[in-house]
């Protein structure tokens, strides 16, 4: 396979960035907002991973997890609503030499966007996405969201939602082709920067979810988790996170899991208390759509010219010996 | 009503099998239909025929009979499947009116045809005469009543035993009719045999030779038993064009189009009619490096066309009226941040699911104007097979230029219609430039609107120095997140005066026949050569008729408003719904107009006139004429 001509950038001096190259305007999310610990966590990444702001791209749909983009100092791309995973593969489709990362909420992807979801994941191109899920919309002021729990007060549910919340996790699991799947809580952000660098450093769709606390309008819904650390289950695997000595003080309640084992993974994935936070699946071997569709031969004119020709070849009626002769007479 | 064309119309003789050498006659034109059930293979025949008589060097126009159901049941009126093909001696723009010559596999498909209007007063039928002896005495009776009501009708009917001659050659025969009736076609109209053959080879071409040897056997079968059995025989003088000429229908056209404008991907979801258009560029677009992504719906088709033209890679999608009307906030997205994209809208009978077989302009005004707020984008319509071609390479050419949405609006009359045109030569200046990755400027902002224009230059992912978040939100020129009201409308202000930048660089349109008289004929689009034909029969009248065909709808270009103030009356013509004012309540103040005169109406402050179809069938030259002359009569001058 040849790679297209803006891959071929060759560095002549090696560029460190620092975090500053990465950070856009002032967020405006309300303080308190998982948000803001997602932008801290990514931002991070960027660094570490040395990537160039021009060649890294944010893509998110709408919502309050969509404003990231304007946040980071990188291309973005706020779209609309539910969108983002289309326009995130258009880009890469056209531009893999891009690093394309998703920025999504659970009204965002889990409802209006499931249908993209759901085909995203099938066709594991090479992108890093993050579900804000803070189990509430946000931007449109306190509407129940697919993954609000059973007896949600809302706007939209004022006595109560009466709907099983969704299980992002178990649903991006069950779709044929998944490759990474993680979670990830605002509140731990130490593990919560290990699992998007292991996220963006995996060559597929990487989806992370991460629950995020919405002080606004659920300011009480994940104060269980914050107070009792053992209601948290962190995964650990000599292929997957390594939990440090300082974190394991606190988090006591750890579990190893052997993230090619989809079984357990689909297992771990439905348990509600305690809470998994980790890496419960990845599969290097599933192939990017991107690398199945992208043809081996470089576009130059002659060789559209030649294959355009080609097909022309095969409709034309051509004229006549006689009608030739007589043209050149 | 191919009267002034047409030398002789065959109608009126007896048949009476002979083996005399027959004369045959020359003709203008004529046009034949070959129908059957679905699957009997009449489309396949059909299409043979035109592309033989092409490659004799007559001109040809191929309509599609389509019913709505993959099978429909066999035998029935409703489920009649096949082709009708115009020939003609000259260059033939549109499909013409009645049907001179009609082959049928059946009675029911044959009745069908003559409900619908679509066969000529006394044509000839050549019909297959196995249900005479079927088993089913029920078959037998409806097949001798309706040979009986036809011939007393005046059509004449000849009996072809199409399944027992095909027996002697092939096993089963609803497999081989089709070349067996090709053959006989080629007789009557004199077609080269030996272009036969090739055509054959030509279809056949993947399969092994024992499939074509057997099918050029039917096809010489049936050419021996007209020769031996019918008493007619038509010659239709062609002139073999000079140029290389490439035939092919409207969906290839636009296909083609797509791999000579240099774009690199399309996104679509399957829909009828325009799914062959992508079933083409599946097969040969990776030739050129390109892909075609189905995607899971028609929004995300749109979002990914957007996003691969974001990144630098104008993209297209292609669909028809439902589907584009899912799309619609997504072209919103591309309006607000001004990112290029082809949309090819190729027509089909609305609303809802309407009609997805069959032809109609409905879409012109969710082109114009769908998606919410003020989302200007440009509109155009081919009106040849040609037209589908070079508009592909114009489209991507001005999405570039102006970041803007171009809307292609095609038809399903275009789509399936076959007809040759001059062999494009390649230039590489259709092709897209490379994507920019060089450094921004400094200070360059990625809106920096052209005070005068409009125009921004848009800055790509890759691109040192030019990184900002787009945004489909109301927004600065450093695409920054902006409400306030001055800011609003200065993208509002900027995006709009693109239209009119490009309007500018445009010429007004030609005016068919004089520059001025009494009647102008406006259309757009499929309709161009019936209405051109219906000025040219209306001339020969003495009638002084013209007509104007818009290629460019939005913007549109200058200089109509003067063309029409040349003519007593001005009439719009196309393939959609308006009301009728002999509709009891209907009068100047409820009346809907159809679209292109509710567009020209509203631009022009002339008093423009409408008569429309809807009827899921091409326009006819002969209706345009009757309702030239009927509002003729009426005249009045206009304003």
């Amino acid at each position: 396979m040849t790679m297209p001509a803006t891959q071929c950038l060759i560095r002549l001096h090696q560029e460190h960035h620092s975090l500053e190259d990465y950070q856009g305007g002032v967020p405006r999310w309300c303080s308190g907002c998982g948000d803001n610990a997602i932008l801290a966590a990514i931002q991070r990444v960027c660094r570490d991973e040395d990537l160039r702001p021009e060649k890294t791209m944010f893509v998110s749909g709408i919502g309050c997890s969509s404003r990231l983009p304007h946040y980071m100092k990188t291309y973005g791309f706020h779209g609309i609503h539910g969108r983002a995973f289309p326009v995130a593969e258009g880009i890469k489709m056209a531009r893999p030499d891009l690093h394309v990362f998703v920025n999504t909420g659970d009204g965002d992807c889990c409802s209006i966007g499931a249908a993209h979801w759901i085909h995203a994941i099938r066709y594991n191109m090479n992108m890093t996405v993050m579900l804000h899920d803070n189990h509430v919309y946000g931007l449109t002021k306190k509407q129940a969201s697919p993954t609000s729990p059973l007896g949600l007060k809302s706007n939209t549910t004022p006595r109560g939602s009466q709907l099983a919340a969704l299980n992002p996790l178990s649903v991006t699991l069950g779709v044929q082709n998944v490759s990474f799947v993680a979670q990830a809580v605002d509140w731990v952000p130490e593990v919560m920067y290990d699992i998007m660098s292991a996220a963006f450093r995996h060559r597929g769709f990487s989806f992370v979810r991460i629950i995020q606390r919405c002080p606004e309008f659920l300011p009480k819904m994940f104060e269980p988790w914050l107070h009792d650390p053992q209601k948290t289950l962190l995964l650990s695997h000599k292929d997957g996170l390594q939990i440090s000595a300082g974190l394991s003080k606190t988090y006591r309640n750890q579990q190893e899991h052997d993230p090619s084992n989809i079984d357990r993974a689909r297992e771990i994935a439905s348990l509600e208390d305690p809470l998994p936070v980790g890496i419960l699946y990845r599969n290097p071997q599933v192939p990017c759509y991107e690398d199945l569709r992208h043809p081996a031969q470089m576009r130059t004119p002659e060789f559209i010219r030649a294959g355009f020709e080609a097909e022309l070849d095969k409709v034309t009626v051509w004229p006549d010996q006689d009608a030739q002769t007589q043209r050149a007479a | 009503m191919n009267d002034t064309l047409t030398a002789d119309s065959g109608v009126g003789r007896k048949t009476s099998p002979t083996r005399e050498t027959k004369k045959a006659v020359a003709l203008a034109e004529h046009i034949v239909e070959v129908i059957s059930d679905s699957g009997e293979g009449a489309q396949r025949c059909g299409q043979s025929l035109a592309a033989i008589a092409a490659r004799m060097g007559n001109g040809i126009w191929t309509t599609e009979i389509i019913p709505a159901e993959i099978q429909p049941p066999a035998r029935s009126v409703a489920g009649a499947s096949g082709i009708r093909i115009r020939m003609g001696s000259r260059r033939v723009t549109n499909g013409g009116d009645e049907t001179d010559v009609v082959v049928a596999f059946n009675e029911q498909v044959l009745l069908g045809r003559v409900q619908a209007g679509e066969l000529k007063q006394g044509c000839t039928i050549l019909l297959e005469s196995m249900w005479r002896e079927h088993r089913d005495p029920k078959i037998v009776a409806s097949y001798a009543k309706v040979v009986d009501a036809l011939a007393n009708d005046g059509y004449r009917v000849c009996e072809v035993p199409l399944e027992r001659e095909c027996l002697t050659l092939v096993s089963d025969p609803r497999r081989g009719k089709n070349m067996f009736v090709l053959g006989m076609l080629c007789n009557i109209y004199s077609l080269d045999l030996k272009l036969g053959h090739e055509q054959i080879g030509r279809i056949f071409g993947k399969k092994d030779e024992k499939v074509i040897k057997s099918n050029q056997q039917l096809l010489d079968a049936g050419w021996q038993w007209a020769e031996r059995n019918l008493d007619f025989k038509y010659r239709i003088p062609a002139t073999r064009s000079a140029e290389p000429q490439i035939v092919v229908n409207g969906n290839t056209a636009i296909a083609l189009g797509v791999l000579a404008s240099g774009m690199e991907i399309c996104a679509m979801y399957p829909i009828t009619p325009a799914t062959s258009a992508s079933h083409f560029l599946s097969d040969v677009f990776e030739r050129v490096g390109g892909i075609v992504h189905q995607a899971e719906d028609e929004i995300a088709a749109c979002a990914f066309a957007i996003g691969a033209s974001y990144a630098g890679k104008c993209a297209v999608t292609i669909s028809s009226g439902p589907g584009i009307s899912l799309k619609q906030e997504a072209i919103g997205l591309a309006v607000m941040a001004e990112i290029p994209l082809v949309v090819v809208n190729v027509q089909r009978g609305g609303p809802s699911t309407g009609q997805p077989t069959k032809v109609e302009q409905g879409d012109l005004l969710q082109a114009c104007f769908g998606s919410h707020g003020d989302a200007p984008k440009v509109v155009i319509a081919p009106s040849s097979i040609e037209d589908c071609f070079y508009s592909i390479i114009t489209a991507r050419k001005i999405a570039e230029t102006f970041n803007m949405v171009v809307v292609v609006l095609s038809d399903a009359s275009l789509a399936t219609a076959q007809q040759p045109f001059p062999r494009p030569r390649f230039s590489e200046d259709w092709l897209a430039p490379p994507v920019d990755q060089s450094p921004v400027p400094e200070g360059a902002k990625p809106y920096d609107w052209d005070p005068v224009t409009g125009l921004i230059r848009r800055f790509v992912p890759g691109q040192p120095g030019g990184m900002h978040t787009l945004t489909g939100l109301a927004h600065d020129r450093l695409s920054h997140v902006a409400y306030d009201p001055a800011n609003n409308e200065e993208g509002l202000r900027h995006r709009s005066l693109k239209l009119a930048a490009l309007q500018k660089t445009l010429k007004t349109p030609p005016v068919f026949g004089d520059p001025e008289g009494d009647m102008l004929v406006v259309g757009w689009g499929s309709t161009k050569g019936a209405i051109e034909e219906a000025v040219e029969r209306l001339r020969a009248e003495g009638r002084k008729v013209s007509s104007l065909h818009l290629q460019f709808i939005q913007p549109m270009p200058s200089g109509i408003r003067e063309i029409m103030q040349r003519f007593r009356q001005v009439i719009v013509v196309e393939a959609n719904w308006s009301d009728s004012l002999e509709d009891q309540i209907i009068d100047e103040s409820n009346r809907r107009y159809s679209a292109l005169a509710m567009i020209l109406r509203a631009r022009t402050l002339v008093d423009i006139d409408c008569w429309s179809e809807a009827r899921g069938q091409p326009i006819k030259p002969g209706a345009i004429c009757a309702v030239v002359r009927e509002r003729m009569k009426h005249g009045g001058t206009q304003q």
